[in-house]
Order: structure tokens, then sequence, then C-alpha cells
């Protein structure tokens, strides 16, 4: 049988939140049609590195496999990606893989994207429907609205925006740019609309809307395609309004 | 306006820079070009600009205040980023960086040119006029840090009016920045043909 090919990867691992990052080499075997995660599972099957030596599995974190769950996000030659979605054959090798700068490493290539749903917390992301009696349905939606609300939907919160923010770091506190598209995206709902002014609010507390530089690399990089710079100007426009109103006064500040 | 003190300094910090800092600039530029028909045009335009009524309050609110606040929120804005062209030199990235580099070059430029010129008057070593800027740039090593200084300003006030449209929410779609782009890029090779000339006008005369 003729020699096995094999793909070289040069993996940043760290064994835990607080201790120091270090490079690993493996060399797997090459498949047809592989992805990065396949390469990955294919060294948890066989822990041993480029030397020779047996080592600890590498750890990633992954769920749906077809990019829409945003788990898999790491950084693959240089560039933040889903790991399910970068197929081998179209990679540069060696293929280099670490985990997103932005965010804490827990171990290896699973980072901590906590501080995302904090920030969908902070701009009230979401809905409330909740009563004691059953409301009925709501408003509808112009179609054409829905259309461009649909594009925004598609935020699968993988952190990808904000690890190529240059504004999202330990020394700001902006919350990137997910977030504030989210914000958009309820308040252009129907339903939503009616509690606008207390996700504006998020929008302008510390860290919102106006920690954005216009650096525009979210939209870049956006693996859906959202357009998040549309959405961060669209959020500045409505703020704007919204702190005119506010402090004026407005029957519509609502 | 406490409980939203970031957005406030933030939006605050983008409108001195054009209002009045940007007008300032402006008529600062179109002002020296009168050097460039002659000492005496010069003379009488800057005469009429430093013998305004009311020239301290007008200084002091339409220039110092502002330029104080707009550097001091911008050094901290500059020195909270994490330059990250490497990996991402889209334009905008760019950009984005030359924004915070000019910023600082452009403060350090004013510091130094408002310590020459008006510190320098009010000291009552100097007089402002055309033959205190041709001492000045006569020298080589002064006139190039008065070219970089002047294009670094209007670079950075240039790029800014589309940084003000976009944060004042006036350009939303990608067609508008993109055409707003275009628009400052023609703001930014007419005000530095204006500035640039008027130094050659200093320095050389002519």
């Amino acid at each position: 049988m003729a020699e096995q090919k094999t793909i070289t990867f040069i993996i940043t691992r760290q064994d835990g939140p607080d201790s120091a990052p270090y490079e690993e080499t493996f060399e797997v075997p090459y498949r047809k049609n592989m992805n990065v995660i396949s390469g990955l599972m294919e060294i948890r099957k066989n822990p041993v590195n480029a030397k020779g030596e047996k080592t600890t599995p590498v750890q990633w974190d992954m769920n749906c496999l077809e990019e829409v769950c945003g788990a898999c996000s790491m950084v693959i030659n240089g560039v933040p990606r889903q790991s399910c979605a970068a197929l081998v054959d179209e990679l540069e090798t060696p293929v280099r893989l670490a985990p997103m700068s932005t965010f804490p490493v827990v171990r290896d290539l699973i980072i901590d994207r906590e501080r995302m749903f904090d920030a969908l917390k902070q701009v009230k992301a979401w809905i409330p429907i909740d009563g004691t009696h059953d409301l009925g349905p709501g408003p509808r939606m112009p179609e054409k609205k829905r259309q461009w609300a649909y594009e925004l939907s598609k935020c699968m919160t993988c952190g990808v925006c904000l690890e190529s923010c240059p504004n999202v770091n330990d020394k700001s506190n902006f919350i990137g740019p997910a977030a504030l598209s989210q914000a958009r995206l309820f308040n252009a709902h129907p339903t939503g609309e009616m509690n606008k002014s207390e996700r504006l609010d998020g929008l302008m507390q510390e860290g919102g809307v106006s920690g954005c530089g216009n650096a525009q690399n979210c939209v870049q990089v956006c693996p859906k395609g959202i357009p998040l710079t549309t959405s961060i100007a669209a959020m500045n426009r409505a703020t704007n309004i919204q702190a005119f109103k506010n402090f004026f006064g407005s029957d519509n500040a609502h | 306006m406490a409980v939203h003190r970031e957005l406030f300094n933030r939006r605050l910090h983008s409108l001195l820079g054009v209002v009045p800092i940007g007008l300032y600039l402006v008529t600062h530029l179109v002002v020296n070009h009168f050097a460039v028909y002659g000492e005496e045009e010069f003379n009488r335009a800057a005469g009429f600009m430093g013998n305004l009524p009311f020239l301290i309050l007008l200084e002091i609110f339409v220039i110092y205040l502002p330029i104080l606040f707009h550097a001091v929120l911008g050094v901290y804005i500059a020195f909270t980023a994490n330059y990250n062209l490497k990996n991402y030199s889209f334009f905008r990235n760019w950009m984005f960086a030359l924004q915070r580099i000019t910023g600082i070059v452009t403060l350090i430029f004013i510091v130094w040119h408002v310590w020459e010129t008006r510190v320098q008057k009010a000291l009552g070593v100097v007089e402002v006029n055309y033959s205190l800027m041709e001492s000045i740039l006569s020298s080589p090593f002064m006139f190039w840090f008065y070219v970089v200084g002047v294009i670094s300003t209007v670079f950075h006030f240039s790029n800014g009016l589309w940084g003000f449209m976009v944060t004042w929410g006036i350009t939303q779609s990608p067609k508008s920045q993109k055409i707003t782009t275009y628009g400052v890029v023609v703001v930014f090779l007419v005000l530095s043909y204006i500035g640039v000339r008027s130094l050659i006008a200093f320095a050389y005369g002519v």
C-alpha cells in the first residue's frame, strides 16, 4: 500500500484557564474532504504528537457541525472562523489552530463566550410576551422588513466579530458588534418594538454602541454575512434620537 | 446625563471635532492661503482674525476648550484600541488605525505650533505675522514638520467627517458610507493643497 499522506496541525494549547499556552504539532492521516474537526477527532483517537510522544487529546468545542451554532469558532491560519466549515483541502498547510484571543481560554481550543451572553442581556435581546392571560396574536410585520430582519437573525453568537474588532479587548468594555445588531433585530420586530427604549437604554450604557470605532472588520469576517456595520449605524441613529427624546421629553420616548 | 456619561462624552467628542474645531481648521487654512498673494495680503487677513472682538472668549470657547476635550478623550480612545492590521488589513481597519495615529501626530504638531505662535505672542516675544512664519518655515526641518503636521491634521479631519456621519447615524447603508468615503477624499485633497500651498509660500516666497 502507498504511504499514507498526512496533514500537519500546529495547535496552540493551554492546559487550564491560568496555565501558559504552548504549541504542539500533530501529523494527522489525510482523508478526502476532511474538515478541521475531523482532523481534531483523529488526534483524539490517537493523541500522539509529531515527535511520537503520547500526549493529552486536544480539547475543542462543537455542536451542530453545520455552521449554525457558533460553538466551534477558533483561529484557523490567522482567521477566526468555524472549524466545522473549514475544509482541510482549502487550507494552507501546516494548519495552525489557536483559540480566539478575545475570550478567556478554558482549555486548548475551548473558550468561554459568556461575555457575549452578558451583552445580549445588557441590550435585552428578547421579546417579553409572558402574561397572565392569552394576549392574542401580535401585530403583523411587513414582508420587506422581515426579509432584512431575517438576515440579522442568522447571528449565532460565534464570537468571530468580537475577535476581529480592535475595540473589543481587556482595555475597553465594548460589548462588540453582535449584541448591537441583535438589539436592532428585536427593535425591528412589531412586538419587540414595544420595548424599544429598554434595548436602546442598554446600548447607551457603558460599553454600548459608543464603543464602536468603525474599523468595520466585523462585517468583513462575519461567517453569516450579517450587515453588522449597517446595524451599528442604525443603532447610532436610534440612540441619538432616543437621547434627544429623553432629554427634551417626548410622548414617544417609550 | 450622568447615566449615559460614556455615550454623551463620545458624542460630544464627535461633534466638537467638526463644530467648532473642523470649522476653525478650514477657516485657518483658508486665511493662511492669503500668504500666496503676498506678505501684505496675509498680514491684513491675519490682522483681521487677530483683532476680532471678544478674541480671548472666542479663543477659549471655540478653540481651546473644545480641542482640550477632544484631545484628552482622543488620546484615551487611541490607547484603548488593540491594533490588528496584520491579520485584518481591510481598508476601513487601516483608516481606523490612521485616524488614531494622525490624532496623536496632530496633537504633537498643534502643541508645538501653538507654543511657537500664540503663546510666544502672549508672552510678548513675537508678533504673529508673515515674517514670523517665514522665519520658522525657512528651516527645512520645520518646513517638513509643518507639512507632516498639516497633512496629518487634514487627514484626521477628513476621515473624522466620515466617522461623524456614521456616529450620528446619517450614513447607514454601505452605499452611502462608500460615497461619503469618496467625498472625504476630495475634502482631504483640497484642504491638503490649500494648507501645503501656504507653507510653500511662507518658506520659499512663491
